[in-house]
């Protein structure tokens, strides 16, 4: 094969995943409206028990990671900042670094790892075992019974979690300029948010629940297309942290890029 | 012959990439009567049955179901056929995360506005039916394949559905589950008028349970008729089929030839 034989075949078939994820996309939203007004909306207690999985079992490893982010900007921009004598803006460093953009992130990639992998290695075993098939012949849509309800549970437990990684964040952040560099407790915490704004945090959000989207349609669109017994499901969740990761990575260089250019 | 006609298939052909699968497909299945349809592994039965139940789609021709074109049909009106059939998967397809109970439940708790009380009362009535009455809490992963299995067809069954079709109900079990699942195949036939469509290469289960059998060769009917017929073909390979001989028209291993060939190249 040639090499433009091989780009093209590449980007064909990119092109047709894409589309595929933006179908599975609009069949979710489609069951997420009009499964209510059908009188066949997802089941309540599956999108409980997928909110604690994603949520609640997420809580521990994000709150570590932002922990210690938190404790790590503090003291890398401490190591720049003392030299103009300007240790106290280590706080709005570390508030308006971890809303904007290291809270959202971080958080992503964490649920991409956990919640993501399992979404996908979950849906693959269930297609490569039959029971996708199996729902299916009860005429019992998968995408209500097993998308919807992880799509939910994300769109609503990341942006969660990741305003529970900015607290702690900005926490660990504060512990380090009141006992490392003996700034003074209040006035660390004024400095935090006098220099963040609503608009940092809102931008955050935005990023998360992007975020969130990005890694449930992967994460279900990974499990679903699995094909081939246990090496295909290993090749599913594989592909489905791989994907989440790039994926988050890119939209959060594009949508940091959208918010800088815009404001005003 | 003044029979109804649940299931038909006119012409049907598919292809997987480069490699037609179904050649062609002709076959009436009448109500109330257990078919049977027999081949070897890789000769398209399981991919026909997906075509019977509408699961794939036929490249061209058309596959009738309860009287409806199946190409034809919304998505709603394919949920409607699909609430009076039921399908027995060979890996039995139950889902891990619910229980034996919820897992034959889930049909009628979706699709029928039944008080819980009522449906527990069907769920243990079918449960009693394939003898595992008293497993309702137990987990999937609990129980022994056979008895997978045979929860499988309880849902398959809950609905009471006019047809049933499956899919190697016997491949892998003991002789003895076998010759259960077998009877239960029976008597749905028998005391419900449900239709059954059975794939299957377990030849003592062909002649026990079948009133007409189709043989499937390479994607094309070789024969169809009741057993007795198909016990006396005088084709060389359904004749090879049913005594399972290594010798004759099927070829397991290469010629000779090729495989020296093979060797030394």
């Amino acid at each position: 094969m040639n090499i433009v034989e091989h780009v093209g075949s590449v980007v064909i078939g990119t092109a047709k995943q894409v589309g595929n994820v933006l179908r599975l996309f609009f069949d979710t939203i489609f069951w997420l409206i009009a499964g209510p007004l059908k009188n066949k909306s997802a089941k309540k207690d599956s999108i409980f028990s997928q909110m604690v999985f994603a949520g609640v079992g997420s809580l521990a490893i994000a709150s570590f990671v932002s922990f210690f982010t938190g404790i790590v900007i503090a003291m890398q921009s401490a190591y720049q900042l003392s030299r103009f004598g300007a240790n106290i803006y280590v706080a709005p460093m570390v508030s308006v670094g971890l809303a904007r953009e290291l809270a959202p992130v971080l958080t992503a990639l964490v649920v991409a790892g956990r919640v993501g992998a399992a979404i996908a290695a979950e849906l693959g075993t269930m297609k490569v075992t039959e029971q996708i098939e199996a729902l299916e012949t009860m005429a019992l849509s998968p995408i209500r019974f097993l998308v919807v309800p992880r799509f939910l549970a994300l769109l609503i437990m990341l942006p969660c979690l990741t305003i529970l990684a900015d607290i702690i964040g900005i926490f660990g952040g504060f512990l380090v300029g009141v006992f490392n560099l003996h700034l003074d407790p209040y006035r660390y915490i004024t400095f935090s948010f006098k220099f963040m704004q609503w608009k940092d945090v809102w931008t955050g959000l935005v990023k998360s629940v992007v975020f969130a989207i990005t890694i449930a349609m992967v994460g279900c669109y990974m499990g679903l297309k699995t094909k081939g017994g246990a090496e295909g499901v290993g090749k599913s969740t594989t592909l489905s942290v791989v994907t989440s990761f790039i994926l988050i990575i890119l939209f959060d260089c594009l949508l940091t890029g959208l918010f800088y250019f815009t404001q005003k | 012959m003044d029979k109804e006609i649940v299931v038909k298939a006119e012409n049907v052909i598919k292809k997987f990439g480069e490699m037609t699968v179904l050649n062609g497909i002709n076959l009436e299945i009448y109500k109330a009567e257990t078919f049977v349809i027999m081949g070897g592994s890789g000769c398209g039965k399981s991919t026909f049955l997906r075509h019977l139940i509408g699961a794939l789609k036929p490249d061209s021709g058309k596959v009738y179901l309860l009287g409806k074109d199946l190409g034809a049909l919304k998505e709603d009106e394919m949920d409607l056929v699909k609430k009076k059939i039921g399908m027995s998967f060979q890996s039995s397809a139950l889902f891990d995360s619910m229980t034996v109970g919820e897992n034959v439940a889930l049909p009628l708790k979706e699709h029928a506005k039944l008080e819980k009380s009522v449906i527990d009362i069907v769920v243990k009535m079918k449960l009693e039916l394939v003898g595992l009455r008293g497993f309702e809490d137990l987990m999937p992963s609990q129980i022994s394949g056979g008895m997978r299995k045979r929860v499988g067809l309880a849902r398959a069954i809950v609905m009471d559905p006019q047809i049933v079709f499956y899919d190697e109900p016997t491949a892998g079990l003991d002789p003895i589950v076998a010759g259960v699942i077998d009877k239960l195949i029976l008597d749905l036939s028998k005391k419900l008028s449900i239709t059954s469509v059975v794939v299957t290469h377990d030849m003592k289960s062909v002649f026990s349970i079948a009133d007409r059998v189709a043989m499937l060769y390479e994607g094309s009917v070789l024969e169809v008729g009741p057993p007795e017929a198909i016990k006396k073909s005088r084709n060389p390979i359904v004749q090879q089929f049913i005594s399972g001989s290594p010798d004759g028209p099927i070829k397991f291993f290469q010629q000779k030839d090729d495989y020296l060939e093979q060797l030394m190249r």
